[in-house]
């Protein structure tokens, strides 16, 4: 494979694959990450977790483990539960019943995993040593895991104190749907269930916390991807201010949803800090990981869809359980509710409903992940629009065009009361046959049907919604801030309050202001993931950095060089409109050989022996943008597959992709993260589930357990892409950070079925095991 | 009861007094405060870990620093040579091999002993000998790419 990267160019980096300015430090191994950081009488925090998914807890003894050399303390609930306050969740839907969530467990413990007590000692072995000291009388009660028996009335519960496991319930309900359903000439039913996946970032979670005794400021670095909210939410719980706290992301280790989150151990260390007076640091393990970090997906969907004999789509309606855990996590009860958004895809509804029952179980809890709800809606509309074709007798592919609103549609309200910014849906598709030879495919399908072999084509034409988003729909601010600095010697600093962890951003956003400014990539450095240089952000998650965060970097540049014109009007003796900006030098119109430069604008702005009147000195704005809508970035997927029948090995023969994200700044870093994206749609379809057995023990906690797609596991991606900008942004930018995963779960699915098809095997739900889809071969009845 | 144990990481010799419990990678992250080697997991599965143990890749999480004692040890932070990347660090580089870095030393050292043993792997051979290597960003396409980049680099290096 060929260097993706030319020759170092000196402008026009919009639009280019440039490598990125992150890697040296990455690929020699002298980046920091939260581990990688050690402070001056450092102590090391281990935390005792229950092996029970659902016990009373009798007595704690830490005498053996306070004793052991080198041990500090030990605390329980009872030390730190009133001083760390409670985990929060700022998405509990307006009738849920929520059990209070302390840092630590007080009488019972409701998941393995829940944190029950904490050592602090001089180094991480011995705080290891010391848990294992530590004595805890549990009383086992019957533990909680079908989310559907949960909801009978003679079900144990999950909170005995909340009366009941539903947690919530939640309705989206638009259009006429018994009209719709009236008019159908069919009602095709389906039953699907969205596994539950753990998001096993490779760097597991991890904090330091430290206490300046003088100052009372908190410094707390953490591997997350909301530093700016962890600093808004934090005060709540340990009653340190906001403006007393600075929080910093170092180098993270993928997030992927995980990380979009404060949890417990975040508070548990800033408090120990102040109390102990010393830094303290905690490192999770794998198997913390897998237990105590937030889990996703995991719904169950009823679905019905209202159709006329000839393919047009009237409604669709779902009853939906969402097994959401024992506590809500910050997020927890929403994620299903972007599920009912974006049910109708890319198809015109007349009517969409969705009712949701959220259920406690003892597990751990349910929050953001990769798409966040929205691989759920658009896994069940495309297995949906299949069954459909199947059932009316219609080519999949043509049903699915006739019910795509037409380009000049868009902007399009959709039946959810969404509007789709701008959309192409037949050009992706068509592209996407053509890059995979569609006709070739179903020629070769014919041949390896004859021959008894089971190939299979799926598709999936999806459109997703993210650049979350306009700030009335978000629970503290949909905007992005950011700022741009000349400094004195005509460098470039950029501060953005996004917080990439992996995105590329620090290259990105360079390639951005480089070009508008004018000014060479090389001088120019990006901030981020720390509130101490951006006091206020709305970090990254829900793929939003560059659309939002990109086009605050804009409006701070656009404010540049109005004030740098004025002070170039000013030094060039001319009126401000006979001043020309290009390249980045100003100059007298027709007159280009006498320009200044940014730089030497910059250095006359600081040392301000010469501005004019009422011009403050300085060269930098900051600017926050509000989104007027999120974005959808749409496309098509086509998979082919084939079946060992021997086996029920799935092998994927063929991979394409068509994504548009609108104009891409950085090809390169567009690919990865569709490939990415792929990878993990990989991993749900064929390999990974969260196991808890019917006691509540997760049987899936380690890599040796979490079967995780590999090196040898993917296939060949083959690339495309459309162009359709969107006109909610300057850039006409979409985020792309989650459409991979978006589009090609169903792809995928969709492509096994057809495999199975002939053996009158209507569905199968992933994931795709081996064990699986032999069964369902060896079961069929033909 | 401590055991003195003499390693020496990127041509450096360091001795120091550890417990005999002491992994590897504790002991280059702790001791030798060599913290490009990561630690993803317990259990000897996602490769963050890999180091060069007398030229051949180990994961560092399963080799006890005892079981290192008196031998050479290549970390990803000695792979550069005279502030010149190896051509697998600069394949990765070019061909955007990684994301959010944590995978990427272990990849590299995985890369680094695959090529020592098959300086011209074919793209299946490399997808085989990078299996023990967890990726959770990249999709592994780019980082395929990578190796192979750095492979011709190596070869045309080697024809000179």
């Amino acid at each position: 494979m060929q260097s993706k990267t030319k020759t170092k160019p000196t402008s026009g980096y919009v639009g280019r694959a440039m490598k990125r300015v992150e890697d040296p430090r990455l690929i020699q191994g002298i980046a920091t990450y939260v581990d990688d950081i050690n402070l001056p009488g450092m102590l090391h925090m281990v935390v005792l977790r229950s092996p029970y998914a659902h016990a009373k807890i009798n007595g704690i003894r830490t005498d053996a483990a306070r004793a052991l050399a080198g041990v500090t303390g030990v605390f329980t609930g009872a030390d730190v539960n009133a001083k760390c306050g409670l985990v929060p969740c700022v998405g509990l839907a307006p009738d849920q019943k929520a059990p209070k969530h302390t840092c630590l467990a007080t009488d019972r413990v409701y998941f393995v995993g829940h944190p029950v007590a904490v050592v602090v000692a001089s180094d991480r072995a011995i705080a290891r040593d010391a848990v294992d000291l530590i004595e805890v009388d549990y009383d086992a009660l019957p533990a909680v895991t079908d989310p559907q028996a949960a909801l009978a009335p003679d079900s144990p519960l999950t909170h005995p104190d909340l009366g009941t496991n539903l947690a919530f319930t939640w309705t989206l309900a638009m259009g006429d749907m018994d009209k719709a359903f009236a008019e159908a000439d069919r009602v095709i039913k389906h039953r699907m269930v969205h596994q539950r996946l753990i998001p096993m970032a490779i760097e597991p979670r991890g904090c330091i916390a430290s206490w300046h005794t003088g100052e009372h400021t908190l410094t707390l670095w953490t591997s997350t991807q909301i530093p700016h909210l962890i600093r808004t939410l934090l005060p709540g719980m340990i009653g340190v201010p906001e403006n007393k706290m600075r929080i910093v992301a170092p180098e993270v280790g993928g997030g992927f949803g995980s990380k979009l989150n404060l949890y417990a151990e975040e508070a548990l260390v800033s408090h120990l800090a102040q109390r102990l007076g010393v830094p303290v640091k905690w490192i999770e393990s794998r198997r913390e990981n897998a237990s105590a970090t937030i889990h996703g997906r995991d719904q169950i969907g009823e679905y019905e869809v209202a159709v006329k004999k000839d393919g047009t789509l009237l409604g669709i309606r779902s009853r939906t359980i969402a097994d959401i855990g024992a506590y809500n996590q910050l997020l927890t009860p929403a994620i299903p509710t972007l599920t009912g958004s974006m049910l109708p895809g890319c198809y015109k509804f007349k009517a969409v409903r969705m009712d949701i029952q959220g259920v406690y179980t003892n597990k751990m809890s349910t929050d953001a992940y990769r798409g966040a709800g929205r691989p759920e809606a658009t896994y069940t509309i495309e297995r949906l629009m299949d069954l459909v074709a199947a059932e009316l007798g219609l080519d999949r592919v043509k049903l699915r065009q006739k019910n795509f609103p037409r380009p000049e549609e868009f902007p399009y309200d959709t039946a959810t009361g969404l509007t789709y910014d701008s959309g192409n849906y037949n050009l992706a598709l068509r592209k996407a046959q053509e890059l995979a030879r569609w006709d070739n495919l179903l020629k070769e399908q014919i041949r390896a049907r004859k021959e008894g072999r089971l190939f299979g084509i799926g598709l999936s034409t999806y459109v997703e919604i993210c650049a979350l988003g306009p700030s009335k729909m978000m629970a503290a601010g949909g905007w992005e801030w950011g700022c741009v600095r000349l400094e004195m010697s005509g460098k470039v600093t950029v501060i953005t309050g996004a917080t990439p962890h992996g995105q590329g951003q620090e290259t990105s956003f360079a390639q951005l202001a480089a070009d508008k400014l004018g000014v060479s990539i090389e001088d120019i450095v990006v901030l981020r993931g720390d509130t101490a240089s951006a006091h206020y952000g709305r970090d990254t998650y829900g793929s939003r950095a560059t659309v939002i965060g990109g086009t605050a970097i804009l409006m701070c540049i656009d404010k540049i060089v109005a004030k740098a014109r004025k002070l170039a009007a000013h030094l060039l003796k001319t009126k401000e409109k006979n001043v020309q900006f290009k390249d980045g030098k100003f100059f007298v119109s027709g007159k280009p050989k006498n320009a200044l430069t940014l730089a030497q604008l910059a250095a006359e702005a600081y040392v301000a022996k010469n501005i004019p009147r009422n011009f403050e000195p300085g060269l930098e704005a900051s600017s926050f943008f509000e989104p007027s809508n999120c974005t959808y970035p749409f496309g098509t997927h086509i998979v082919a597959v084939e079946i060992d029948r021997d086996t029920g090995e799935v092998k994927i023969v063929k991979y394409v992709a068509v994504d548009d994200c609108g104009p891409q700044i950085n090809p390169l870093l567009v690919e990865g993260q569709v490939q990415g994206g792929i990878a993990h749609s990989l991993g749900q379809c064929l390999f990974e589930r969260c196991v808890y057995d019917e006691n509540g023990q997760l049987l899936t906690g380690e890599f040796m357990d979490y079967a995780m797609p590999r090196a040898k596991d993917i296939p060949d991606y083959l690339l495309g892409h459309t162009v359709t900008p969107s006109p909610s942004n300057p850039m006409g930018i979409k985020g792309v950070g989650e459409a991979g995963t978006i589009g090609a779960t169903p792809a995928i699915a969709n492509a096994v079925c057809d495999a199975l098809a002939p053996l009158g095997i209507r569905h199968v739900d992933l994931p795709f095991t081996p064990e699986k889809v032999w069964r369902a071969i060896n079961s069929a009845k033909r | 009861m401590k055991t003195r144990v003499s390693i020496k990481v990127n041509g450096v010799s360091h001795e120091h007094e550890i417990e005999p419990r002491t992994l590897l990678t504790y002991f280059l992250r702790d001791n030798c405060k060599l913290t490009g080697t990561h630690i993803g997991c317990e259990t000897t599965l996602c490769g963050a870990c890999t180091v060069l143990l007398d030229g051949r890749a180990v994961k560092s999480c399963t080799v006890l620093a005892v079981q290192a004692d008196g031998a050479e040890v290549t970390t990803i932070e000695g792979l550069a040579k005279d502030g010149k990347l190896h051509p697998v660090q600069e394949g990765f580089w070019e061909c955007h091999g990684l994301q959010c870095g944590f995978c990427t030393p272990g990849m590299i050292m995985a890369g680094v002993d695959l090529l020592n043993h098959n300086p011209k792997p074919t793209r299946e051979e490399i997808c085989h000998g990078l299996e023990g290597n967890l990726c959770r960003c990249t999709g592994y396409s780019h980082i395929i790419d990578a190796v192979q980049w750095a492979a011709k680099k190596l070869a045309k290096a080697e024809k000179r």
